[in-house]
């Protein structure tokens, strides 16, 4: 992973950042790491960080990858709401396990394929495609489940959702092991390298011979694909699918772990396990926020903050001051050259 | 308008002295730059000459380090486009700075509406708005729906409004960069007449523009920069085509370099089949249909100004634009170039003019960008082990001496000429057939251009075949076997063996207008 | 001529080509008395997505202004049953409070260069937050002026009524109009949407439209705010849920580019009554379910997008997109 994430001291505010946020919890509450063994699984107040995180961090794996060719998925709530909508439906339908985790994850590979083709073929900015089935994508899921909240006992679905797995929390491992896959995928392919390359400079990129098309509508794709997961988990966890409230808003949770992570909203390099990490630190703020008797309230505000700060930290105007740390220019910057002084051949793209 | 009698009153522009620099970069350097009243006024230059720069230091987008500036006799320094435009210099450039979404009237008048019911907290007056429009526009014999979007119209037109715009705001100066460059003959032609019409009522215009043909159809004056420095100012009847280019490439054309290597036998060479192979082939508004072959182990030169179509050539070569007429072939085979990876399946390389924004990919390390070229090829499901990336990129570091502290350093921290051999390296990773080379050398240290010049005739050697763009005439010189003139977006001339020299090639670019059917 | 209108008429034609089916379908459904329910219960729709169109045609994006409205709501109801306030003054300071956050949203965007996206996502969890903290619950507002304000309407023969709300929208939507195309800030705000660069290049002050666009947006959130209160009788921080989403289709499906630089304040307002009547036609039919709404939203707005995405092909003149793998 650290071979093409950033270095890990430019990590370092992400886990640091995480590890003040346990820090401060655990000097409000000295019992915050205790972890103890019940019925075979563990409790504790770290674990429920892990668990409740689970579902922003499976959507923020997807959404790193769509951020890094500088798009983003709004449609991930939508898309959580109808995989878990089609999971509960057809499992009370009496369908198998096999057969509903397929239809599900089904359901989110084609809804990123759909978001993907506006996107990459379509060529429609990222926001205003997705827009479309974070709109639509509710009412689908409404559909799906007949505006009923759908609930079922079956207990292999519920498994995915309150199981656990070696004593583990089974949202946790499933939110590990679909990290491991996404990461060994593009890590392992070129995937990852074209993904970053397109993020960074999509017409250089192009003119390198990168099938930039069929790697946009791939990251949209696997979004889909990782949300549908993360509405399993939640319709698994509450044994039911409510399609109006599943997944509602955390499209921009998701999009909060990313930026919080590291991973720049102008696209470029990515580092999933720091979303990963990003989310993480969210839930424990929410928890710790939780934990402290502050009232819940305060945990958009506190949110709010956080985002303001990182992305002040990106932001242009203030970078001009601040010094960046990392390797110095070999030379100074090239003047200005105001104007291209060649036509542009390509007007008009 | 002003009395246009320029002996009794001061010049209409006075520019004296003017210097401006970027860190240390001189951009401009004691510039000398006149401008009368009712004249049109070439103000030429290859690139980096300074002509952006004077132009912006005009308009206030810089602000000067030395010189003045004087409007009629009066000192003037504007710090802002408004400001200047108050001060009577209008300025039109190339991509029209107006805006397409809004309609002509609005565009005409954005930001000085006539207004009704006071100014301040007043309604636009629309009605107003359109019938001035229309009186404004009534000269330039534009009678057009001034409530139509202004993007509906032609760039020609587009132009027009630009101008009237600024002429309607009182300009005196009225500087036009590029305006032509997107235009098509008659369009040009439209843009002629209203230029000439504002020229007898006594405005100076100052005229920017890469087509000869047309600073000698319209120009009463030119002025030539080179390397942020006045190189003369001379009256265009007394200025014969030869020596303005020779002013424009700064060279004497005595001691023009001849070519370094002697030609090779031209009979056995052309008996050979070429590589590719390209007929009737062009695309509209952007280069004329060309005839063009590429034989292996061959340096082709494109020559021309800028903005004679060179570029344009070399992308079409590429397939990164699409031509709309002709065939290529490669090999004898008819084939299509839809997009670069059409190219690159044939085994072309494509090293950009705009490194920066077509070229590298910024942001990732020296390894990967050059990889990427090869790695796309290979297709994402066979990754490049990473071991043997290191081993492509450490040996072409070598190979061609690319100075990075590592090959993991960020591309965009190198400088130009090594972003440019990570590029080179980056296609010659993949072992192509055709190296499409765009101004290799640009904004690159002397040490390194040299080195990519010995890179170029190497790989000729070992028999890659190479289309080459440079505006350094003796360096095509040097390493082509052939050179191909463009003018005005037209291949004028082929010049091969003995022929290739770089007082022939001065010689193709300031022909007069008359297309030399290219050989077949 | 005709394509520069041409979102605007198709957006009017499927208004009234729907009005007509659903007349057909259900005698009574050509009321005044149904028109006029379109127009009060989509009153605080139709204000928010005026200040939206706004932002949205100056280049920008407002997701705040659902949780503008929410807060509002609340802040109304604590000054009014809590502080004692009069409501005219409540209504006074919550105006100035909602336009203020919007202003500072636009100073930052403008300041920070910014993605309004994000700043403005910011500031939606912050308007959230901010109600949460005043209160979390639903608070009845009890005021008499508040039963006087709901009973104050134009009423018509059969039943029919405009009331405040609804006549405040269109009130907003004239004054939208005037303020698009017969001021210079509304040119200013088309320019900026165009090209920025150029915008400035002819002296737009980019900086000041940028902050008063998003001021305006505020403003109006805080009106929408107002008007919900008066609808609700209630202030509640987790009231006007999404109501982001549903101006932003509202003022795509009325022919707005997303890009900015395009689109009308009509439009808009024609979009907000096209989700209405969606919605009143399923709530006549009966047996249709409510979700259909969002899906026919979600194709409209499809649809819409498709067609203007052909259009500003036309528009340009430049069809061709450079050849890319």
């Amino acid at each position: 992973m650290t071979r093409s994430a950033p270095g890990p001291s430019r990590n370092l505010p992400q886990y640091g950042a995480l590890a003040a946020v346990l820090l401060a919890n655990w000097l409000l509450f000295p019992d915050f790491f205790s972890i103890r063994l019940q019925d075979g699984r563990l409790f504790g107040s770290l674990i429920d960080v892990l668990n409740r995180g689970a579902p922003v961090a499976l959507l923020a794996i997807g959404m790193t990858m769509v951020i890094a060719t500088r798009g983003v998925d709004l449609s991930v709530g939508a898309v959580m709401a109808i995989s878990g909508a089609v999971a509960a439906t057809l499992t009370q339908a009496g369908w198998g396990l096999a057969p509903v985790l397929a239809a599900a994850l089904g359901a989110g590979l084609l809804c990123g394929l759909w978001n993907g083709l506006l996107v990459a073929v379509l060529r429609i900015q990222p926001i205003v495609a997705t827009l479309i089935l974070m709109v639509a994508g509710r009412g689908i899921a409404q559909l799906v489940t007949e505006g009923q909240i759908v609930t079922f006992t079956s207990p292999g679905l519920a498994f995915i959702g309150s199981g656990s797995f070696l004593t583990v929390p089974m949202p946790v491992v499933i939110t590990a092991v679909l990290l491991g896959v996404t990461a060994l995928l593009v890590r392992t392919t070129a995937l990852g390298l074209m993904i970053e390359a397109v993020g960074v400079n999509r017409l250089s990129s192009a003119g390198a011979g990168v099938n930039t098309p069929v790697v946009l509508v791939a990251v949209y794709v696997w979004c889909g694909l990782c949300a549908a997961v993360a509405g399993l988990v939640v319709a698994a966890d509450i044994r039911g699918a409510d399609a109006n409230n599943a997944g509602l808003w955390l499209e921009l949770d998701a999009i909060l772990a990313v930026v919080v992570g590291g991973t720049s909203l102008l696209g470029g390099r990515f580092g999933l396990l720091l979303s990963v990490v990003g989310a993480l630190t969210i839930q424990a703020m929410n928890t710790g926020i939780l934990l402290s008797g502050f009232k819940p309230e305060f945990n958009l505000i506190v949110k709010a903050g956080v985002l303001m700060v990182v992305l002040l930290l990106q932001s242009p105007t203030l970078t001009l001051f601040l010094p960046r740390p990392g390797p110095r220019p070999v030379r100074p910057p090239t003047p200005p050259r105001g104007k291209p002084e060649s036509p542009s051949p390509s007007a008009g793209a | 308008m002003t009395d246009p009698t320029p002996t009794a009153s001061p010049p209409l522009l006075a520019v004296r002295g003017l210097s401006k620099a970027f860190l240390g970069v001189q951009a401009l350097d004691g510039v000398d730059f006149t401008v009368r009243h009712g004249e049109i006024h070439a103000l030429l230059g290859e690139n980096g000459a300074g002509k952006s720069t004077l132009i912006k230091t005009l308009t206030g987008v810089y602000q000067r380090d030395a010189g003045t500036v004087a409007l009629e006799g009066r000192p003037i320094a504007p710090r802002g486009v408004e400001e200047a435009q108050r001060l009577h210099i209008g300025t039109v450039y190339q991509e029209v700075n107006l805006l397409p979404n809004l309609s002509v009237a609005e565009n005409l008048f954005l930001g000085r509406q006539p207004m009704r019911f006071g100014m301040r907290f007043g309604l636009v007056d629309r009605g107003a708005m359109r019938r001035r429009a229309r009186a404004v526009l009534i000269p330039y014999g534009l009678s057009l729906d001034v409530t139509a979007p202004l993007g509906r119209f032609s760039v020609a037109t587009q132009q027009i409004v630009a101008i009237a715009r600024a002429v309607d705001m009182s300009a005196k100066v009225l500087i036009l960069d590029e305006p032509t460059a997107s235009l098509d003959a008659q369009e040009v032609a439209v843009l002629f007449k209203v230029m000439r019409t504002l020229r007898s009522r006594g405005i100076g215009i100052v005229f920017v523009t890469h087509f000869l043909d047309q600073v000698y159809a319209l120009c009463d004056r030119i002025t030539v920069l080179r390397n942020g420095r006045l190189v003369g100012e001379r009256r265009t009847v007394e200025l014969p085509r030869l020596d303005l280019v020779a002013m424009m490439l700064g060279r004497e054309l005595e001691a023009a370099a001849h070519r370094i290597a002697p030609p090779d036998d031209e009979r056995e060479e052309d008996a050979r089949p070429p590589l590719v192979r390209f007929r009737g082939y062009g695309k509209a508004r952007s280069v004329e249909p060309f005839d063009l072959d590429i034989r292996p182990g061959e340096v082709v030169g494109l020559a021309g100004l800028l903005g004679s179509g060179r570029t344009e050539t070399a992308r079409l070569v590429f397939g990164m634009d699409r031509a709309d007429r002709g065939e290529a072939m490669v090999d004898g085979q008819a084939v299509r170039l839809r997009g670069p990876r059409d190219a690159i399946r044939l085994g072309f390389g494509f090293c950009p003019e705009d490194r920066k924004k077509e070229g590298i990919v910024g942001a990732l390390s020296v390894r990967e960008n050059i990889i990427l070229a090869l790695q796309a090829r290979q297709g994402w499901l066979r990754p490049i082990p990473r071991r043997r990336q290191e081993e492509i990129a450490d040996r072409f570091i070598r190979l061609l001496d690319i100075r990075t502290p590592h090959a993991e350093q960020p591309i965009q921290l190198l400088s130009g000429g090594n972003q440019q051999k990570a590029l080179l390296a980056r296609w010659l990773a993949t072992e192509p057939r055709l190296l499409i080379l765009d101004e290799p050398t640009r904004g690159i240290d002397v040490g390194a251009h040299a080195e990519i010049i010995r890179l170029i005739e190497r790989l000729c050697a070992d028999g890659m075949a190479l289309l080459v763009v440079s505006s350094e005439l003796e360096e095509i010189v040097a390493y082509s076997r052939r050179v191909v003139v463009l003018r005005d977006r037209r291949h004028v001339a082929e010049l091969r063996g003995g022929e290739v020299a770089v007082d022939r090639i001065v010689a193709a670019i300031a022909s007069e207008s008359v297309p030399v059917e290219p050989r077949p | 001529m005709i394509h520069r209108f041409l979102p605007l008429l198709v957006t009017t034609a499927v208004l009234v080509v729907g009005f007509l089916l659903c007349a057909a379908q259900f005698p009574n459904f050509a009321s005044l008395r149904v028109v006029g329910n379109l127009l009060t219960d989509n009153a605080f729709l139709g204000i928010t997505a005026v200040g939206m169109t706004f932002v949205i045609l100056s280049g920008g994006i407002d997701l705040s202004v659902g949780a503008v409205i929410g807060f509002t709501t609340v802040l109304l109801a604590v000054l009014i049953e809590q502080g004692g306030w009069h409501p005219l003054s409540a209504f006074a300071v919550a105006l100035a409070v909602a336009g203020g956050f919007g202003a500072a949203m636009g100073a930052v965007i403008h300041v920070f260069q910014m993605p309004p996206f994000i700043v403005t996502l910011a500031g939606m969890f912050v308007a959230r937050g901010l109600g949460f903290v005043l209160s979390t619950d639903s608070i009845p507002i009890n005021h008499p002026l508040y039963a006087e304000l709901g009973d104050l309407a134009l009423r018509f023969d059969g039943g029919g009524k405009l009331t405040l709300p609804a006549l405040l929208m269109l009130g907003v939507v004239a004054a939208a109009v005037v303020c698009a195309h017969w001021t210079r800030f509304g040119a200013n705000l088309y320019a900026l949407g165009g090209n920025r660069q150029s915008a400035e290049l002819m002296g737009v002050p980019v900086g000041r439209t940028t902050v008063a666009v998003y001021a305006l947006s505020g403003l109006l959130a805080g009106l929408a705010g107002i008007v919900f209160s008066l609808y609700t009788g209630a202030g509640y921080s987790l009231a006007a849920t999404g109501v982001e989403l549903d101006t932003i289709t509202a003022v795509v499906i009325g022919g707005t580019q997303l890009t900015g630089g395009y689109g009308y304040v009509i439009g808009t307002f024609i979009g907000v009554l096209i989700q209405g009547l969606i919605q009143t036609y399923i709530t006549f039919d009966g047996s249709l379910s409510s979700w259909w709404t969002k899906i026919a939203i979600g194709v409209l707005l499809f649809v819409f997008i498709l067609l203007q995405k052909g259009l500003l092909a036309v528009w340009t003149g430049r069809g061709g997109t450079p050849a890319e793998a």
